[in-house]
């Protein structure tokens, strides 16, 4: 068969079509518009806390409840303090009566005074959200209303929630729980509208001695960073495999 | 103003220390779920058991299984309906489905379990809506124009019962059946599996749940599939002893269908409680034996909070004792009949010492909660949480399977077989 001019012209032309047409679908990208698409931030965040600085006053529990909007006198909190209590006979008591938002004021825990020369050891623990690498909250979303930010924390989309509680079920934390109001799930963002401004999680700013800090763990000079890496520091229950990044400068085997 | 309630308050009681976002988020609804898809699962493989293995002793139920079932699957979601705290927002698990969710699967593998049943059903019953729809052709009333259309849509225009297009139907029916067991069991498997598979829950993370589900799903289907039998049964026989009119049929030969039935049934009924019974207490050895870190606090829930609800309500009540009553020789109707209401107790116990045992416990395992289930309800909440939304979510099933026997009927007396039985 003769291959003429006008066959290869028809079969060029055809050629062409079927590579060029394609590519239409693609688009050229710029350098910035690359790297938000893959999400590619310099920012992880992370949060410290050092338990021996912690006094148990409360302010950062009342400051989450005010800056977050979650009412006031119901029991459930995005931040809280636990306070332990190691007697010398070995018992162990744990309170967080209202998640400690009045502060721990008395020697009372749950209608029983304790005595202070019976106390081995005490101390107070804040806890929060760890906005763990593999969040398994993220995970067992049955419609993919909570999900993980480029920047490492967890949010949930208050619009798309169907408020199975699958998410509170599955946090080996117990930090989720049902906005009494929104009646979705609600939990700690690090106060995700105030860090992207530059400013600090309110109970950071609300805690007077400095026990609660923010950090960007990608950044080396980060005091947050530096710390961790220097310092002998703890993460709660690893043995799940959530890869917490709330990190504890002075954790103790009765920290649950 | 009055002040916010958090969901669960109504209902949680603390004791020692728990995080203070800690409440029972599951309740009775959530019992209700995995006991109504296990009743599905189970009414459909029973029905398999014949048309698939041909196992003539089940005739008679196969067909009435089959029905029940569907009309357990249609409510089977509704008790997660209830539970939602949004519930209007309930399609966006097909809308937007997080696959690395075990609840995103829900709508697909339900539809498609719904899909096959209702297939089946057509075919089982294809032959009645033909022949209803040409009955009824010529029937004067509105009554009878109004059936005659509804089976005329239910033919799907489909007129051929020639034995050559029923054989054919035989034969979809079966491939329907037996793609359909591994679907149910995969329904309802899942449905073990989004308990299974929630790491931070000491008592629910265990491979081994989904295949407890299972078995103890095909136990309670079978089980309610046979007492709803004989309350049928039991029925007829009144209606024969009362009317005046000659019935066609006398109570003795439904006493003897029903009562062979049943004896045939049981030893099904009693394969798969050994097998259910087995699989969970492997799975209390292990725990106890293995006695990993959760072992304190799941010991004293297990053998102290919740001993009463495991080991006599579940264990001897739902277990034992049926199990000795139906092995007693010289099985009588009665004595059947108590026999698979304990049965159904005891697999609803089970449901619910996993779904409320699993959250007796703090997750610091340093405190408990305690599940008041409310009775008398006063607001909308407590009303779907609580009795009365469980009891609706149960009586709901046989509202729907005496409609749908309107357009299938699935308890056909069937009277040559009693002659065959009959001694």
């Amino acid at each position: 068969m003769k291959f003429t001019r006008r066959d290869f012209l028809i079969t060029a032309i055809k050629g062409a079509l079927v590579t060029t047409l394609p590519m239409g679908a693609v688009r050229l990208l710029s350098p910035s518009e690359v790297r938000a698409s893959i999400k590619e931030t310099n920012v992880r965040w992370g949060f410290l806390i050092d338990t021996r600085k912690c006094v148990g006053c409360g302010f950062c529990v009342k400051a989450c409840k005010n800056e977050n909007e979650i009412p006031y006198d119901v029991p459930v909190t995005r931040t809280w303090v636990e306070r332990y209590i190691v007697l010398k006979d070995g018992e162990q008591l744990i309170d967080s009566p209202m998640g400690a938002r009045d502060g721990f004021t008395g020697q009372r825990v749950r209608e029983r005074d304790v005595d202070p020369k019976d106390i081995a050891k005490a101390f107070f623990v804040p806890k929060l959200c760890n906005q763990c690498e593999k969040p398994p909250c993220v995970q067992v979303c049955p419609v993919g209303a909570t999900y993980q930010t480029p920047d490492g924390v967890i949010l949930v989309d208050r619009s798309w929630c169907i408020g199975c509680g699958y998410c509170i079920m599955a946090c080996p934390y117990g930090v989720r729980f049902f906005h009494p109001v929104h009646r979705v799930a609600d939990k700690c963002t690090f106060c995700y509208h105030r860090i992207h401004k530059g400013m600090n999680p309110a109970c950071v700013d609300a805690c007077p001695f400095g026990a609660r800090r923010l950090g960007n763990l990608k950044d080396p000079n980060d005091f947050v960073t530096k710390t961790i890496l220097s310092k002998r520091v703890g993460v709660l229950k690893d043995e799940y495999g959530t890869k917490p990044m709330a990190y504890y400068i002075g954790l103790d085997e009765n920290v649950r | 103003m009055t002040p916010e309630m958090v969901h669960g308050a109504e209902w949680t009681v603390k004791e020692l220390f728990t995080y203070p976002n800690e409440y029972i988020y599951w309740t009775i609804q959530i019992v209700m779920y995995p006991f109504l898809t296990g009743l599905v699962a189970g009414a459909f493989v029973l029905s398999s058991l014949y048309h698939v293995f041909g196992q003539e002793d089940l005739k008679d139920m196969a067909k009435f299984a089959l029905v029940f079932s569907f009309a357990l699957l249609l409510v089977a979601p509704m008790p997660l309906l209830f539970h939602l705290q949004q519930p209007q927002r309930n399609f966006e698990v097909m809308l937007t489905p997080h696959f690395t969710s075990a609840i995103a699967a829900f709508g697909i593998v339900f539809s498609i379990y719904a899909a096959i049943v209702a297939t089946e059903i057509w075919f089982v019953f294809r032959k009645h809506f033909v022949e209803q729809a040409v009955a009824l052709k010529n029937k004067e009333g509105i009554g009878n124009v109004v059936k005659m259309n509804i089976f005329r849509v239910l033919t799907l225009g489909a007129y051929d019962i020639s034995e050559e297009a029923l054989q054919k139907d035989e034969k979809a029916i079966k491939v329907l059946a037996g793609v359909g067991i591994p679907v149910a069991c995969f329904l309802h498997g899942y449905a073990g599996f989004i308990f299974g598979s929630v790491k931070a829950n000491a008592l629910w993370m265990t491979p081994l749940m989904p295949v407890i589900f299972i078995m103890s799903a095909i136990v309670s289907g079978i089980a309610l599939c046979l007492l709803t039998y004989i309350i049928i049964m039991e029925w007829k026989k009144f209606r024969i002893k009362t009317s005046r009119k000659p019935r066609g049929v006398t109570t003795e030969e439904v006493v003897g269908a029903e009562l062979d039935l049943l004896k045939k049934t049981s030893k099904y009924l009693i394969g798969f409680m050994i097998a259910a019974i087995t699989l969970e207490i492997l799975d209390l050895v292990f725990r106890g034996y293995t006695a990993v870190k959760s072992w304190d606090i799941l010991r004293t829930v297990i053998y102290g909070k919740d001993f009463t609800n495991i080991f006599f309500l579940q264990y001897v009540i739902g277990n034992l004792l049926p199990f000795t009553l139906l092995l007693i020789p010289g099985l009588t109707v009665k004595r059947k009949g108590i026999a698979l209401v304990l049965v159904l107790f005891g697999v609803f116990m089970m449901r619910w010492n996993v779904v409320i045992g699993g959250q007796a416990f703090s997750l610091s395992f340093a405190g408990y909660m305690h599940y008041h289930m409310p009775i008398i309800p006063h607001n909308f909440e407590t009303f779907r949480e609580g009795l009365f939304g469980a009891i609706f979510m149960g009586v709901l099933p046989f509202v729907f399977f005496w409609g749908m026997n309107k357009f299938v009927p699935s308890l056909e007396y069937k009277k040559q077989k009693t002659e065959l039985n009959a001694p």
